[in-house]
């Protein structure tokens, strides 16, 4: 118990903990009609809502909802197998809609800035803004959406692999730079 | 592997297997002393490294609950990870970058070069440049240093190629690949770099230097090392004439042993090492082992540190490529006309996506970050590392209530940023975006310091006995068989990364401790 009151005190260790939690697979979770049917604790508009919380803390116009959609996914996962967790969360999105005139998800993009600036210490934000800070991040997919190559031992590293194929500054003379072996 | 029995005194316990106890363990098994060297992780090596950021950080980050308390700006934003230090076979060497520098003449006489400031507790070293030299040479040999040895340098990657324009053309004069600890050539065994991106993660190639697969094999190949892996060591034990007598540790059942020792050299890591002397108080010595001074976790340092990234119309792919091979080194030299005590290096960093959304803001979020993060494949990077004033007061302190598994209690780390600490960090992200800005960086992004890779200082060496924990070879002022053979021992933190001075004292506390021992002092 100690342990994972500890885990849940340090964002960074908590997203390690996530990244070894979720893996790199994405869950079948898209495979028949709306996505959230695929979830086990949360209900509909509890991932609703933390889709559109997750899109509003990390937003990238270049990522589809299915990478944001995974990020809720993941938040589910760790939900069912945790009460304490699946909790914070279901309490979590009931207290966002009701600090609002309108529910959460039902708001302009600018108010629901707003209403998460005004949580954003809370336990709850903390919360998904550290699971999707790895969720999001270190998703294979999104990886190739940034251009980010990861892995480069299975190509023999990036030695002939472009590791320096900037062309546009003059290379440094070779005292500065020798050239590979 | 030799096995030796826990009753053996003839051996020497070191307690950590990182570059001060790594290295320590090799020269002494090199010289016939028999070495039982406790490691507190598990072996892994360049096979079941992870390319891949969060993954390796799970593998091998000393993940151990501590507390932080202070100024610092990790205190908030990694209250429970005040450090970046590992728990593997091999320690923070498996993680570390490779960058291999000397530290300078004056650094060794900080409180003559830099005095009067106010505030901070420094001190000179007991030590000179000149009783290194001999020892820097026969490290940067062992370590296959770049630009030393007739090895060349390593080839600079795009990262390098905007800090070398952006240097040149601010006036910066001293700019290369650096010295590095990483086979630009194949050398001892080792393959040369592949420029995989990923040093900070464990070298898959193995070419760069890591007591895991260097000193360690060595040793092993003598008969005389007893390498035991997933141990925790508890309590350093003593007897009445003040002399160390063993080690209580823990296996990784929880069975607990003593073994016992001729002599024992504590190389944990500055928080850690300092904890196990603290954590050895008895009522002989009731606050802590070799802690007469009071020094015993006081001056902790860590380098003012801090990056600067930047971001480009056109794309750089930063992480391709040795992370830290390129340096500027102008800003290092002793030059009081910058309104800040001490020197800092600019060296050449670099994050993948994962860490870069991790650490290039900790905590912020929204559109403003997270167009930063869009530039992702246009950005370049550059780590700041300079002296941090000693100040008695940033120590490594026993938690009041809160206990690890053991029931020992855990530490805190206290850290205020010094007035010197501030202005050094303040002038350099200026000198950094400077760099960028004349090689056309669209937005320059000054970062925060990332948890401490560079700790120092908590037993430093020191002339006299009541100014520190240790002497000029790591002898401990009050046991003449206890050592500090880690970064602990520095006096002050000059502006280098420390890795290469860490090893030099351990090859030369090591000649120390087989002269003593054949005077039969020790």
């Amino acid at each position: 118990m100690k342990r994972r009151e500890f885990l849940q005190k340090s964002a960074l260790v908590v997203a390690g903990a996530a990244a070894v939690a979720s893996g790199v697979a994405v869950v079948g979770y898209a495979d028949e009609g709306k996505w959230t049917a695929g979830l086990k604790t949360l209900k509909a508009h509890e991932g609703e809502t933390l889709l559109k919380m997750a899109r509003q803390i990390y937003p990238h116009e270049r990522l589809a909802d299915v990478y944001y959609e995974k990020v809720v996914a993941d938040l589910d996962a760790e939900a069912a197998k945790a009460p304490d967790i699946a909790k914070l969360l279901q309490e979590g999105v009931a207290t966002l809609d009701r600090s609002s005139a309108k529910e959460f998800a039902q708001l302009s993009s600018d108010d629901q800035v707003a209403a998460l600036k005004r949580i954003e210490d809370s336990p709850f934000f903390q919360k998904v803004r550290g699971s999707e800070l790895v969720s999001l991040y270190n998703n294979h997919e999104v990886w190739k959406e940034f251009g980010y190559q990861g892995a480069s031992y299975p190509i023999g590293g990036y030695l002939h692999h472009g590791f320096d194929d900037l062309k546009w500054l003059p290379d440094p003379p070779e005292s500065a730079s020798p050239k590979p072996a | 592997m030799a096995r030796f029995d826990t009753k053996d005194d003839s051996v020497i316990v070191i307690i950590g297997s990182g570059a001060g106890g790594g290295t320590l363990a090799n020269e002494l098994c090199q010289k016939g002393f028999k070495v039982v060297l406790l490691e507190a992780g598990k072996r892994q090596s360049p096979a079941t490294f992870h390319n891949d950021e969060w993954a390796a950080f799970k593998q091998l980050a000393w993940l151990d609950k501590r507390t932080t308390s202070g100024s610092w700006r990790i205190a908030k934003d990694f209250p429970n990870l005040p450090a970046w230090t590992c728990q593997t076979v091999g320690g923070t060497t498996v993680h570390w970058a490779g960058a291999s520098l000397r530290l300078q003449e004056h650094e060794f006489k900080a409180k003559t070069t830099y005095s009067g400031v106010t505030g901070a507790n420094l001190l000179d070293w007991p030590i000179s440049l000149s009783d290194l030299k001999p020892y820097y040479a026969k490290a940067e040999d062992k370590m296959g240093v770049t630009r030393t040895n007739d090895i060349p340098g390593l080839p600079g990657n795009n990262n390098f190629k905007v800090m070398y324009n952006g240097a040149t053309r601010v006036g910066y004069k001293t700019v290369h690949t650096g010295r590095m600890a990483i086979n630009s050539r194949p050398r001892d065994d080792r393959s040369s770099c592949w420029q995989l991106g990923f040093c900070f993660q464990g070298c898959k190639s193995g070419a760069k230097w890591s007591t895991l697969y260097t000193e360690i094999p060595k040793a092993d190949k003598t008969g005389k090392l007893d390498l035991r892996s997933e141990v925790r060591a508890l309590q350093i034990q003593h007897d009445k004439n003040g002399k160390a007598t063993g080690v209580l540790y823990a296996d990784k059942d929880g069975k607990q042993s003593v073994q016992k020792a001729r002599a024992v050299c504590v190389a944990c890591n500055s928080i850690e090492s300092a904890r196990l002397l603290l954590n050895s108080a008895d009522s002989t010595y009731p606050h802590g082992l070799a802690n007469s001074s009071g020094q015993v976790g006081k001056n902790y340092m860590r380098h003012t540190t801090g990056s600067v990234y930047a971001t480009f119309k056109q794309p750089v792919h930063m992480y391709r490529g040795t992370v830290m091979a390129g340096i500027i080194t102008d800003e290092a030299e002793l030059n009081t006309k910058r309104g800040f005590a001490g020197g800092f290096e600019m060296e050449t960093i670099s994050l993948g996506l994962p860490f870069s959304a991790a650490f290039l803001n900790p905590g912020a979020w929204g559109r403003d970050y997270t167009r930063i993060l869009d530039q992702f494949i246009n950005m370049a990077g550059m780590w700041i590392v300079g002296e941090d004033m000693p100040q008695e007061s940033n120590a490594v302190t026993l938690h009041p209530t809160e206990k690890d598994q053991f029931g020992l209690p855990i530490p805190n780390v206290h850290y205020d940023d010094h007035p010197n600490d501030l202005a050094m960090r303040e002038y350099a992200f200026k000198r950094g975006a400077a760099v960028y800005e004349a090689v056309g960086a669209v937005q320059t992004i000054a970062v925060p310091p990332y948890p401490s890779t560079h700790n120092l200082g908590t037993c430093r060496m020191s002339e006299k006995p009541g100014e520190g924990v240790c002497n000029g070879w790591g002898q401990t002022h009050d046991l003449k068989n206890l050592f500090i053979s880690d970064g602990s021992q520095f006096t002050t933190s000059a502006g280098e990364n420390p890795t290469l001075t860490i090893v030099t004292l351990a090859i030369r506390q090591a000649d120390y401790i087989a002269a003593e021992s054949a005077k039969k002092n020790i």
